[in-house]
């Protein structure tokens, strides 16, 4: 599969990028070390500093420095895109196999619910989940004031809504495989739901799943620096690609370089999560092929 | 035919009340109530008052039973005030939706202009570098992220060049059609782009699954041009899945603008939306995004009535 993978130009591309990323944003502490600054310290005397060897890419309007601050917001959207897309990817999985097993009302009534969720208008949406009150769920009012609690209410918010392309998949899959002979038999031997879900229904959509997992991280990316740039996802001071350019529009008369980085950053990490899944589809699915 | 319309038709509505109960705890989940918003702003209010304002308007309910009067409410054409513009929530409505409407019907009709000859193109060179160029254009342009597109556009033209103006509908005070045109032409082309790219591609591989079905052969041996097989036969054909994602697709559009219209304070739906949820304008909120999502349900209830009338197989059902 790999030597396959590395055969697809397109995919070869994606990986290539995948990798500096994560190079580049894993020596983000180096750097701010060899730098002397971090991500939130502000240098008044150093606003919108031009390009320098303090300040590789230079500064923003109070004095923070950029390359570390893109290399931080990477993390975060890395590690919250990844998440996201495994936290879609479970609730999926576990929707899919109920309704395609059980089948009957139960599928009926999950179907409709998944037809609902991809009838919603995603981001209105979201903005809603993303300006719920914590303490109308029974939380504490600071439940989310932590970082690491902050990125969780975004995976929490976006997986919420992001499960329905892994639903399908899983039931479907679970449809067509449940009524094969194989799995009577197995039942026939006495075989419980669970087994017959983990060992017979489950391994007939990894591929699949696979690749609709890695198209939908570039996606999700994406929702979360739209949300981040309207305010409601990554909450400075913790950077991030969104909320970067969300500074950079009240900048954009007097500093319009502040835009250039963020969203070229956005943009390719997107792509590339987009041409390695679609490298993943041609190498997995033969049939598809183009 | 008619049955199966019926049939999803009825579908459609049993879905909107489900959504309708979820979004009516989503938006009870929000900070505050009308009361206590408007409590803080009359400093003269007692907690007693507060109360029995609380009772008046049943904000002592559980939210379910809320929902019950709220739907009560709707079914008999009343949707309630709108906090922020003081004005019913009836009467707020239309202008964004119109304001909307435009933004969404111009881009899509200039993604579709691009992207139905690019993608056939495309398949007709398939393998070809033409091709490779055609699909990473459409690649990139899905990648790109809406408000960074807006935010470059608004630099390029509005700041830099000075052409187009940057935000909002027209000029104070109007300015006729060209200028509405002129305001309309940067989200326009900020929300196009992804559309290009979305339909390019499905454009593409819907004709390159026809171009490979026999009856091309077929209607190639009687003697029909390259030219009329492709435009007159495979295109119809190639066209019935993009129509129905076209239709599917009505959800990730108001996506789009709610971004789109937040960089360039084009006061639309979107905005309405965002300004609304930001403002604690709990009617408001709950009818627009009501709306959307009626209006994307209503898309996916129009791709399948399209998808029977283009593919006779499924009208004979």
């Amino acid at each position: 599969m790999m030597r396959g993978l590395l055969s697809h130009p397109s995919a070869r591309f994606g990986l290539a990028v995948l990798l500096l990323l994560a190079l580049a944003t894993g020596a983000a502490s180096w750097i701010e070390r060899e730098l002397g600054v971090d991500a939130q310290s502000i240098d008044i005397l150093a606003q919108l500093a031009p390009p320098s060897w303090s300040h590789p890419l230079g500064t923003d309007d109070v004095g923070r420095d950029l390359l570390v601050r893109l290399l931080r917001g990477g993390q975060i959207s890395l590690v919250v895109g990844l998440a996201t897309a495994l936290v879609a990817a479970l609730l999926g999985t576990l929707i899919g196999l109920t309704a395609g097993y059980l089948g009957g009302p139960a599928d009926a009534l999950l179907m409709r619910l998944t037809d609902g969720v991809i009838a919603l208008p995603l981001l209105p949406v979201l903005i809603v989940l993303g300006a719920v009150d914590p303490t109308k769920l029974g939380l504490p009012a600071d439940a989310f004031r932590s970082e690491w609690a902050g990125l969780g209410r975004i995976v929490v918010i976006i997986g919420l809504v992001g499960w329905t392309t892994s639903a399908r998949l899983v039931r479907a899959a679970a449809l067509s495989v449940k009524v094969q002979d194989f799995v009577r038999a197995a039942e026939a031997l006495g075989a419980g739901p669970l087994h017959i879900m983990a060992r017979h229904i489950l391994p007939n959509v990894v591929q699949p799943m696979i690749v609709a997992t890695t198209l939908s991280i570039g996606n999700i990316i994406l929702l979360e620096s739209a949300l981040s740039f309207l305010g409601l996802g990554v909450q400075p001071p913790l950077p991030s690609w969104g909320n970067m350019l969300s500074n950079a529009l009240d900048q954009l008369y007097n500093a319009p370089a502040l835009a250039l980085w963020p969203g070229a950053s956005i943009f390719l990490t997107v792509l590339a999560f987009n041409l390695l899944g679609d490298g993943l589809q041609d190498t997995l699915d033969p049939r598809g092929g183009r | 035919m008619l049955r199966h319309i019926l049939v999803r038709l009825l579908q459609s509505v049993l879905i909107l009340l489900i959504m309708s109960f979820l979004i009516f705890g989503l938006i009870s989940l929000m900070p505050g109530d009308p009361v206590s918003l408007m409590a803080a702003a009359s400093p003269g209010m007692t907690p007693e008052d507060v109360a029995r304002l609380r009772a008046l308007y049943g904000f002592d309910q559980s939210w379910t039973i809320r929902y019950g009067h709220w739907l009560a409410a709707v079914l008999s054409g009343d949707l309630g005030y709108s906090r922020l513009s003081a004005q019913s929530v009836a009467a707020t409505l239309p202008r964004p939706l119109a304001n909307s409407l435009a933004l969404m019907t111009v881009s899509l009709a200039l993604a579709l202009l691009a992207a139905v000859p690019a993608g056939v193109i495309a398949a007709l060179r398939r393998g070809r570098a033409l091709d490779h160029l055609l699909n990473l254009a459409a690649f990139a342009a899905v990648s790109l992220p809406v408000f960074w597109l807006g935010l470059v556009a608004i630099i390029v033209f509005a700041v830099g060049l000075g052409w187009l103006p940057a935000s909002g509908v027209e000029t104070v005070g109007g300015g006729g059609a060209v200028d509405r045109l002129r305001h309309l032409a940067l989200p326009v082309l900020a929300l196009a782009v992804a559309g290009f790219g979305h339909y390019m591609r499905y454009t593409r591989s819907a004709m390159i699954g026809v171009l490979r079905q026999d009856w091309i052969r077929t209607a190639r041996a009687k003697g029909l041009s390259w030219t009329q097989v492709v435009l007159r036969h495979a295109l119809r054909s190639a066209m019935i899945p993009v129509v129905t994602i076209l239709a599917l697709d009505l959800g990730t559009l108001f996506s789009g603008i709610v971004v789109t219209e937040t960089v360039f304070a084009y006061p639309g739906m979107g905005k309405l939306i965002y300004d609304a949820v930001m403002g604690a304008d709990f009617n408001l909120a709950l009818a627009a995004l009501m709306l959307a999502t009626g209006l994307t349900l209503a898309g996916n209830l129009l791709a399948d009535c399209a998808y029977g009338l283009l593919d006779p197989r499924i009208g004979e059902r």
